[in-house]
This record gives structure tokens, sequence and C-alpha cells, in this order.
């Protein structure tokens, strides 16, 4: 009993250890979503490319997607372009949302860079941005056939991220 | 050198300022409300600021958000329970009590319980040892030696 007694400490400090270290690879910076498991939520808002074109969350359904927020503010968003690019040369369906940008700049940009997108929603005031929880670009929603957010990255998605995380998820959705 | 302490004045004073917005609110009562909930929820990207605070983007839209939905006349509630809707329970510097922030309200005086069971385990025990020595009383054959020994220092 003594002798349990006297090990106590060092099963605390283990235990305390063990979190910190955990701690040490987490990152702060990736909320959970509060909108998993929930519809794409309700909007209606013109194509970039074409203002009388209007979109709403009934136009993602059907297949599986990627929802991107982007904008050619965002710095980052030009480093993830090129794989988004190429994940849309895969066949894979990723939609845009052009969050709180210009759309002069915007035209210009997915003309010159290339457009991955299948639609592209322009949501110049950011309410679409706002209902999804979107606190900064780019973040990438993962969305199923039936239009329900089922994942979230936040950040640039680079072939790394692509291959090791994001690809099974999307597969998952695909296979279901 | 006035005028340079005046410079130096007036970019501190500038520079001190954290996020302006030039709302009108209907009356002293909503400004208080607005200045409450700002202080309150959390911006979601500079976190460990709040969104009164921050000059993210995001915590500029928020507070925008945060104004129209006072002048639409909304309750506290509802706007906080808006904004924990798109961005969780996380934008929330005061977090609801729920079945998983037990140990987050709870943890702190329950940490403080175990302590004060630990300090009086080991004073309880302390005594206990304590106690158990003054019994530990000399026998009769030992006294005479320790008589003995003290009638032969002084003959």
């Amino acid at each position: 009993m003594k002798r349990i007694l006297l090990l106590l400490p060092l099963a605390i400090f283990l235990a305390v250890a063990v979190f910190l270290y955990r701690g040490l690879f987490l990152n702060p910076a990736e909320l959970p979503s509060a909108l998993i498991g929930k519809p794409v939520p309700a909007f209606s808002l013109p194509a970039v490319d074409d203002p009388q074109r209007i979109l709403s969350a009934a136009d993602l359904q059907g297949r599986p997607a990627l929802l991107n927020v982007w904008a050619t503010w965002c710095v980052a968003c030009k480093a993830e372009h090129p794989v988004l690019n190429k994940l849309a040369g895969q066949g894979i369906l990723i939609h845009g949302i052009n969050y709180k940008d210009d759309n002069a700049a915007a035209r210009k940009w997915l003309e010159q860079f290339h457009n991955p997108y299948q639609l592209d929603i322009r949501d110049e005031q950011g309410s679409l941005g706002l209902d999804l929880g979107v606190y900064g670009a780019p973040e990438t929603f993962f969305i199923d056939k039936q239009g329900i957010i089922r994942h979230k990255y936040v950040g640039a998605i680079d072939e790394r991220v692509w291959r090791e995380q994001l690809a099974p998820l999307y597969q998952e959705l695909v296979n279901e | 050198m006035k005028r340079v302490l005046a410079t130096i004045l007036l970019s501190l004073a500038l520079t001190s300022q954290a996020a302006i917005d030039t709302y009108q609110f209907a009356d002293e009562a909503e400004r208080e409300r607005y200045r409450t909930l700002t202080e309150e929820l959390r911006c979601p990207m500079c976190q460990n600021q709040n969104i009164a605070d921050s000059n993210a983007p995001i915590a500029m839209d928020l507070r925008k958000e945060i104004f129209r939905m006072l002048g639409q006349g909304q309750s506290n509630e509802q706007i906080v329970d808006y904004l924990v809707a798109r961005y969780g329970d996380f934008v929330r510097y005061k977090p609801p009590l729920k079945a998983d922030t037990l140990l987050l309200w709870f943890g702190p005086a329950l940490f403080l319980l175990i302590g004060f069971g630990v300090l009086l385990f080991v004073v309880l025990r302390k005594r206990r040892t304590a106690t158990g020595a003054a019994d530990q009383t000399l026998s009769q054959a030992e006294r005479k030696r320790l008589a003995s020994l003290l009638d032969n220092r002084n003959p």
C-alpha cells in the first residue's frame, strides 16, 4: 500500500507529461467545425463568371464534392491552387466559394491560373462564409452526395496533406 | 522640442487603440450590450483575443454582425447562439455548462478537494505516529538504569 502511494506522484507526473507532450503536436488553429453533420446552409448567390446565374445549396447535391473557400487576397490560396487543378484533373469534384473578393480580380485569377471549380459561387459580402463558420481562407469542406458537410480542412491543401489525410476521407464519401 | 514631443504623444495615442468601429447605437444600454458581447466572444482567427480587441477581418465581420443583430432587437442569447451555431462553443469565453464541459467547470474545485484530502491524510498520519512515539515509555529496568547513571554523575 505504502509503496503504491510512493509511486503516485510519478504516475501523476507521467499522466501530465503525456497530455502535454501530445499537446505539442496539436494545432490550436484547427477548430472543429460546428457544422459537421449538418447540411450546407441555404444560400442564393450568383456565379463568379455570370451574375445572372443564381446558385443555391441544391446545386451542390448529387455527388460528393469539395467546397473550397478562396480569395485572390489570400496568399495561401495561390499555393493551393495548382494542387486543386491537379485534383480536378483526376476527376475530383471541386466547387469554389469566392469569399469576400473583388469579382474582376477573381475572374482574372481563374483565367490566369486555370479554373478547377465546377461551380463558382460569388460570396462577395461573405454571408455564406459566415454561415459556414469560415474564419480565414483557404478552408475546404467535404460534402457528401446529400449535401451534408462531413469534414472541414483549414489551411492550404498540399500534395502530402491530400495523400495522407484528405484522400481517404474523400474516398470514403465516394464509396458510400 | 515641443513639436517632437507632441508627435510622439500623438503617435502613441494612435497606436494604443485596438479595433475601432464607428457604430451609432440607439441608446447607452445597446452600446453596453455590444461592449459585453464583443468582449465575451472570442475571435476564431486570432485566438486569445476577443472580437472587441481583434483587428482580424473575421472579427470585424463579427462585430458588424453583432451590431446588425442588436439593431434588429435580438437578445444576447440569440446573438451568442447564432455565432455558436457557426463557430462552435469555441467562440465563447464563457463556456456553457454541459456534459463535456463539466471537467472544465468543476475540475479546479475537484483538484482543490483532492489536494485537501491528501493534506488531511498526511496530517492525520503524522499525528498518529507522533502520539505513538509518546506512548513508548521506559520499562522498569531502563528506569533503574537511568537513575543509576544519573546518580553516578552526581555522587
